[in-house]
C-alpha cells in the first residue's frame, strides 16, 4: 500500500473558548465554544454567512480572533504558533489549487518549497498521497484540466503530505455532484480511521454532516446553537434546529 | 493613501529581507524573466524605432534649416538614453507586466490560492513577489538598453533618408558620440532599475490586496496600471534632478 496506510498519527484535541471576532461593526463569532476529541471527526453545519468558513481561518492561524482562545492538547495558541508547532492542513471550498503548477507540484509543494525531500522522493510521496484519495495518472496534469470532485480530492492529498495532526475542511461538498460528494465524504472517513487525525469539517451539506460526523454543532449568527452526536441533534425539539435539518436555511435566517 | 504607501514601503522592506533567500526561488525568477522578456521585446522594438524616427522626424529639418545638422545625432541620442527609453520602456512594462502581476496575484489571492500557501508555512513574499520583483528589476533595464539602441537606429534611418534631413548614417553615429556620454545611457539605466522596482511592488502590492471577486481583480489591474505610472512619472522627475547635480 503506501506510507500513509502504514504508518499511524495521532490527532490532537482541539479546544475552541468563547471565540468573537468582528469586521467593522459586524461580529462575526460571539464567543463560539466547542471541543473536538483526538481522532474525531466534527461537523459543524450552518447556512452561508453564519461565520463557518471565518472560524475555520482562526483555527488555521489566518485571522486574529479579536477575543477567546484557542488550545491544542490544553495549550493556548497564538496565530502564528498553530502551524509550527502542530502539524495542520486545511482543504479550501474551492480548493485553492496553484493553477500556475502541474496536480503533482501542488501536491509535493510544502514539501518541494521547505526542501524536506529530495526530487525523488517528493515524486514517490506524491503518487503515493494522489493513490490515497483515489487518483492516478493526475500529476502532470493542470488543476484547471480537473473535475470539481477531482480538485477536491487534490487538494486532500495536498493536505496529507504535512502528515496533519488536525485537518480543516471548508466546505469539501461544494458546487459537487451528489456522487462526488459521496466520494469525497468516504476519503475524509478512511483518511480519519487510517490516520486517527482530528478532523473538523464545515458545512451546510445535511447529508455529509450525518454521514461522517462523530459529533457536530450547529451555528447559526456567530453562535453555536446546539452540539453533540448526531442523534442528538436529529432528536433535538428546537425549532431553529428542525429548520436546519429540513435544509431550510434560508427560512431559518 | 497614506496607508497603501506605507503597505507598499513595507512590502518592499520584506522584499529586500527575503533578497537572501532568492538563490531557491532561481526557476520562477528565471521563468518570470522570460515571461517578461518574451512578452514585451518585440513591443519594446516597434515603439523605440518609431519614437527615434518621430524625435529625428520632429527636429531634423528645423536644425537642418538652421545649419545645425550635426545635433540630430545627439538630440536624439540623448533623449533616447536620458529619458525617452526609460519612460516609456516603463510606462509599457507597467502596462503589459504590472497588470499581469495584479492579475495573477490578485486571482490567487480571490481564489484563497495565497492562504493555502500560508496554511503551508509558505511566505507569500518569498514565494511571489520576490521573483518577480528580482525578474523585473533586470529584465527591465536590459529592455531599455535595447530600447536605447533601436531608438537610435530609428532615428538614424529617419537621418538618412528623409529629403528634409538627409544626415547620413555615420555622420548622425559620429555626432551622437560626441553628446552622448557614457554617464547618460547609466542614467537612464539607472532610472529605469528604480522604475522596475516600482513596478513590481505596487502591482504585488495591489495584487496582495484583492478582495471582491473577478470585478476586484479588474479593479486591481487598473489600479496597479494607473499607479505605477503616476509613480513612474513622479519618480522621473525627482531621480532627474537627483541625477542632474
Amino acid at each position: 500500500m503506501n506510507g500513509l496506510a502504514d504508518k499511524v498519527q495521532r490527532g490532537v484535541r482541539l479546544e475552541v473558548r468563547g471565540l468573537r471576532k468582528s469586521f467593522d461593526e459586524h461580529e462575526v463569532l460571539k464567543g463560539i465554544d466547542f471541543a473536538v476529541g483526538p481522532g474525531e471527526i466534527f461537523v459543524i453545519m450552518g447556512p452561508s454567512g453564519s461565520g463557518k468558513s471565518v472560524l475555520l481561518k482562526h483555527l488555521i492561524g489566518l485571522e486574529a480572533p479579536d477575543g477567546g482562545q484557542i488550545l491544542i492538547n490544553g495549550e493556548a495558541m497564538q496565530p502564528g504558533d498553530m502551524a509550527s508547532k502542530y502539524r495542520m492542513a486545511m482543504v479550501f471550498q474551492s480548493g485553492a489549487l496553484l493553477n500556475s503548477l502541474t496536480v503533482g507540484e501542488n501536491v509535493g509543494l510544502y514539501l518541494s518549497e521547505h526542501r524536506l525531500k529530495s526530487a525523488d522522493e517528493i515524486a514517490r510521496i506524491v503518487a503515493g498521497k494522489l493513490a490515497d484519495v483515489g487518483l492516478k495518472d493526475v500529476g502532470d496534469k493542470s488543476p484547471s484540466d480537473l473535475s470539481g470532485g477531482m480538485k477536491k480530492r487534490v487538494a486532500i492529498a495536498r493536505a496529507l503530505v504535512v502528515e496533519p495532526q488536525l485537518i480543516l475542511y471548508d466546505e469539501p461538498t461544494s458546487e459537487l455532484d451528489p456522487l462526488s460528494a459521496v466520494v469525497v465524504g468516504e476519503q475524509i472517513v478512511q483518511l480519519k480511521e487510517r490516520t486517527h487525525v482530528t478532523s473538523l469539517v464545515v458545512s451546510h451539506d445535511r447529508d455529509l454532516a450525518f454521514g461522517i460526523a462523530d459529533r457536530m454543532a450547529v451555528i447559526h449568527e456567530g453562535n453555536i446553537v446546539a452540539a453533540g452526536a448526531p442523534d442528538e441533534i436529529k432528536k433535538s425539539a428546537d425549532p431553529l434546529i428542525q429548520k436546519f435539518l429540513q435544509a431550510d436555511f434560508k427560512r431559518a435566517e | 493613501m497614506f496607508e497603501n504607501i506605507g503597505e507598499i514601503v513595507l512590502l518592499f522592506w520584506r522584499a529586500v529581507m527575503a533578497l537572501p533567500l532568492a538563490w531557491r526561488q532561481r526557476r520562477k525568477i528565471f521563468d518570470q524573466f522570460f515571461e517578461i522578456g518574451n512578452a514585451s521585446l518585440l513591443m519594446v522594438c516597434i515603439l523605440s524605432f518609431f519614437i527615434g524616427a518621430v524625435i529625428a522626424l520632429q527636429t531634423g529639418p528645423v536644425l537642418v534649416e538652421r545649419g545645425l545638422s550635426s545635433a540630430v545625432g545627439g538630440i536624439v541620442g540623448i533623449a533616447m538614453a536620458k529619458e525617452l527609453s526609460p519612460v516609456m520602456m516603463a510606462i509599457l512594462i507597467a502596462g503589459r507586466i504590472g497588470s499581469a502581476m495584479a492579475a495573477e496575484i490578485g486571482s490567487m489571492r480571490v481564489y484563497q490560492e495565497i492562504d493555502a500557501l500560508r496554511t503551508m508555512n509558505i511566505n507569500p513574499i518569498h514565494y511571489l513577489v520576490l521573483p518577480r520583483l528580482i525578474a523585473i528589476a533586470v529584465a527591465l533595464p536590459m529592455l531599455v538598453v535595447f530600447s536605447i539602441l533601436v531608438g537610435w537606429f530609428g532615428g538614424a534611418v529617419v537621418a538618412q533618408f528623409n529629403n528634409h534631413i538627409g544626415v547620413p548614417f555615420v555622420a548622425f553615429f559620429h555626432d551622437l558620440r560626441s553628446i552622448v556620454e557614457n554617464r547618460d545611457v547609466v542614467n537612464g539605466v539607472f532610472k529605469s532599475f528604480c522604475f522596475a522596482i516600482i513596478i513590481g511592488v505596487v502591482s504585488c502590492h495591489q495584487g496582495l490586496i484583492t478582495i471582491g471577486g473577478p470585478r476586484g481583480i479588474g479593479r486591481s489591474v487598473t489600479k496597479a496600471v494607473v499607479n505605477s505610472i503616476v509613480s513612474i512619472v513622479v519618480f522621473d522627475y525627482i531621480l532627474t534632478r537627483i541625477l542632474l547635480k
